[in-house]
C-alpha cells in the first residue's frame, strides 16, 4: 500500500487546516533548531574558530582523509572476505549432506547472534596475544574479522533465501540439460540468487561501513578515531564529531542511491523476486 | 599453573560477576526499546500523515540517523551533550552515562522501528484505507482505528529484528562510557586472564545467543499468530 492512499486529494477546506499544521509543524522544527543553536551558542560552540578550522588544509591532510582510507580500507577488505564467507556458508547450508548443512546453519546462526563489538574485541585481545602479526595490524584484522563473519553470516542467509526464492522449473531445467546439482547451483541458481538480492546486499554494505566505526573502540585509527583526535587536540570535538557524521551520512546516502539504481537495472536478469529496494536494514530478514 | 583450562576459567568467572553485566545490556536494551518503540511511532505517524512538512521532517530525521553509525551517535552523547554541553540526566556520574547512552540508542533504533512500522503499514491492502475513507473517516480516525492496529499486526517479525539488534548493539554503550555492560567486562577479563581468551569468549558470546535466539523465535511465532488473515 503507498503512504498516499491513506487519504483524499485535500479538498479547500482540507487544504487550509494543512497550512496550519505546515505552518506549525515548520514552527516546530525551526524552534527546535533555534533552542539548539541557543544552547550551542551559550556554551560557546558557536565560536567561529572551532569551525573555521575546517576550512584550513590541516585537519583533512592529517586527520579526516587518513582516517577515512582506513574506513574505507577496512570496509572494503571485509566486503570482499564476507563475500567469501557468505557463499561458502550460504552454499554449506544448500548441501545435499545434511552434516554440512547443519554444520553451516549452526555457524551462521551463531554469528549471527553474537555482537560484532564482542567479536573485534575478542580477535583484537586474542590475536595480539598469539603474536602472530606485527601489533601495527591487530586492530585493523580485528575489524575485519568481527565484520566478516557477522555479515559473512548474513550474506549465506541471503545466499540461501535467494536460492529458495527461485522457481522451481530453473534448477529441473538445470538438470534436464545434464548438468549435477553442484553445477545447477553454482552456475544457474546462486548468480541469479545474488541478483535477486542485490538490493538486500546493497544495505548490508551500508551496515560494514557503519560497523567500522566499532573499531574506535578497539583503538583502529578510523574516521572516528581521527575524529576525536583533532577534536581533542583543536577543544572543537563536538565540530569533529559532526563532521565525522556528515561524511559518513554522504557516503551512504550515495551507496544506497546506486544500490536503488543499480537493482531497477537488473531486476529483470533473474527469474528470483528481486527483493524491495531497500536502505539499510539492521537485520536482513532470513525470507521464511 | 598445572590446573586444567576449564578450572582456570571456572576461577575466573567466580571473580566477575558475569550476570550482572548482561543484566545492564538488558536494562540498556528495555529502556531504549520502549523509548525507540514510542519515537519510532510518532515518526511513522509524521510519515505516512498528509501533512508535506510533516512527512519530510520524518524522513529526514530517518534518512540521517539510520546513515550514521551507532558509535559516532554515543559519543556524541557522552563527548558533545554532556561534555561540552552540559547536559546531565542524572547526578549520579554512572547513571548519567547510563542514560546517555539510552538516549543514543533510542534516536539511533527509533528510525529502525520508524521503517518497521512503515513496512507493516505497507502489508495493509489498499481497501481498507479505501474502505476507512469510504465511510467518512479522516486521517487520524482511519490511522487510529483501521491503519496502525493492522499495520502494528504486520510488523511484528520486522519490529523483532529491530530489538534483536538492539540486543547486541546495547554493547556499544562501551564507547559511551558504561563499563559495567557485557563487553568492557569481557575486555577486561581477558586482560586480567589472557591464557583462557577463547573459552571468555565463548561464553560471553553464548550468552548472546541464549537472549537472541529466543526473541527471534517468539517474535516469529507471535508474528505468525498475530498475521492478519486475508
Amino acid at each position: 500500500m503507498s503512504d498516499l492512499v491513506l487519504f483524499d486529494a485535500p479538498g479547500p477546506r482540507a487544504r487550509r487546516r494543512m497550512v496550519w499544521v505546515n505552518v506549525a509543524a515548520t514552527l516546530a522544527v525551526v524552534g527546535i533548531g533555534a533552542w539548539a543553536l541557543v544552547l550551542l551558542g551559550q556554551k560557546g560552540q558557536l565560536a567561529a574558530d572551532k569551525w573555521q578550522v575546517f576550512l584550513t588544509a590541516n585537519p583533512w591532510t592529517n586527520f579526516f582523509i587518513p582516517g577515512l582510507i582506513s574506513t574505507l580500507k577496512a570496509a572494503a577488505v571485509a566486503i570482499v572476505t564476507s563475500a567469501v564467507f557468505g557463499v561458502v556458508f550460504g552454499l554449506g547450508r544448500l548441501a545435499r549432506s545434511r552434516a554440512v548443512r547443519t554444520v553451516s546453519g549452526v555457524v551462521v546462526e551463531f554469528f549471527r547472534a553474537v555482537p560484532v563489538l564482542l567479536m573485534m574485541i575478542f580477535f583484537w585481545l586474542w590475536i595480539s596475544r598469539l603474536g602472530v602479526v606485527s601489533p601495527n595490524d591487530v586492530p585493523f584484522i580485528g575489524v575485519v574479522l568481527g565484520l566478516t563473519f557477522y555479515n559473512g553470516s548474513v550474506f549465506a542467509e541471503l545466499v540461501r533465501s535467494g536460492v529458495h526464492g527461485l522457481p522451481r522449473g530453473q534448477r529441473e531445467a538445470a538438470l534436464a540439460i545434464g548438468l549435477r546439482r553442484s553445477q545447477s547451483l553454482r552456475l544457474v541458481e546462486v548468480p541469479q540468487a545474488l541478483i535477486a538480492m542485490l538490493p538486500a546486499i546493497a544495505s548490508q554494505l551500508v551496515v560494514i561501513l557503519k560497523d567500522t566505526a566499532l573499531g574506535y573502540i578497539i583503538t583502529y585509527p578510523e574516521l572516528l578515531q581521527a575524529a576525536r583526535q583533532f577534536g581533542a587536540g583543536q577543544g572543537n570535538i563536538l565540530q569533529s564529531l559532526l563532521v565525522a557524521a556528515v561524511i559518513f551520512i554522504v557516503i551512504n546516502y550515495a551507496l544506497t542511491k546506486v544500490a536503488e539504481r543499480l537493482a531497477g537495472r537488473v531486476g529483470r536478469r533473474t527469474a528470483g523476486r528481486a527483493a524491495k529496494a531497500e536502505a539499510p536494514t539492521l537485520v536482513v530478514d532470513t525470507g521464511r | 599453573m598445572d590446573d586444567s583450562y576449564l578450572d582456570r576459567l571456572l576461577s575466573l568467572f567466580s571473580e566477575y560477576d558475569v550476570p550482572a553485566a548482561f543484566w545492564v545490556n538488558i536494562q540498556l536494551t528495555f529502556y531504549a526499546a520502549i523509548l525507540s518503540l514510542v519515537l519510532g511511532t510518532v515518526l511513522a505517524m509524521m510519515r505516512i500523515s498528509p501533512v508535506p512538512s510533516l512527512r519530510w521532517a520524518g524522513s529526514t530525521y530517518v534518512t540521517l540517523l539510520r546513515n550514521t553509525p551507532l558509535t559516532i551517535i554515543i559519543l556524541f552523547c557522552v563527548l558533545a551533550l554532556w561534555g561540552q554541553l552540559g547536559i546531565v540526566l542524572s547526578t549520579d556520574f554512572q547513571r548519567n552515562f547510563f542514560l546517555l547512552a539510552v538516549l543514543g540508542l533510542t534516536v539511533y533504533h527509533a528510525a529502525f522501528v520508524c521503517e518497521a512500522l512503515r513496512s507493516g503499514v505497507n502489508t495493509v491492502p489498499v481497501g481498507q484505507a479505501e474502505a476507512a475513507r469510504a465511510i467518512g473517516l479522516s486521517f487520524w480516525p482511519a490511522a487510529r482505528l483501521i491503519i496502525l492496529p493492522q499495520a502494528f499486526r504486520g510488523a511484528v517479525a520486522p519490529l523483532g529484528n529491530v530489538l534483536i539488534a538492539l540486543t547486541k548493539n546495547s554493547t556499544v554503550a562501551a564507547a559511551g562510557s558504561v563499563a559495567t555492560e557485557a563487553s568492557s567486562v569481557m575486555k577486561t577479563m581477558i586482560e586480567f586472564r589472557p591464557d583462557v581468551v577463547v573459552g571468555i569468549f565463548f561464553i560471553f558470546a553464548m550468552g548472546f545467543v541464549v537472549i537472541v535466539v529466543p526473541i527471534g523465535l517468539a517474535t516469529t511465532a507471535l508474528s505468525r499468530r498475530l498475521a492478519v488473515a486475508r
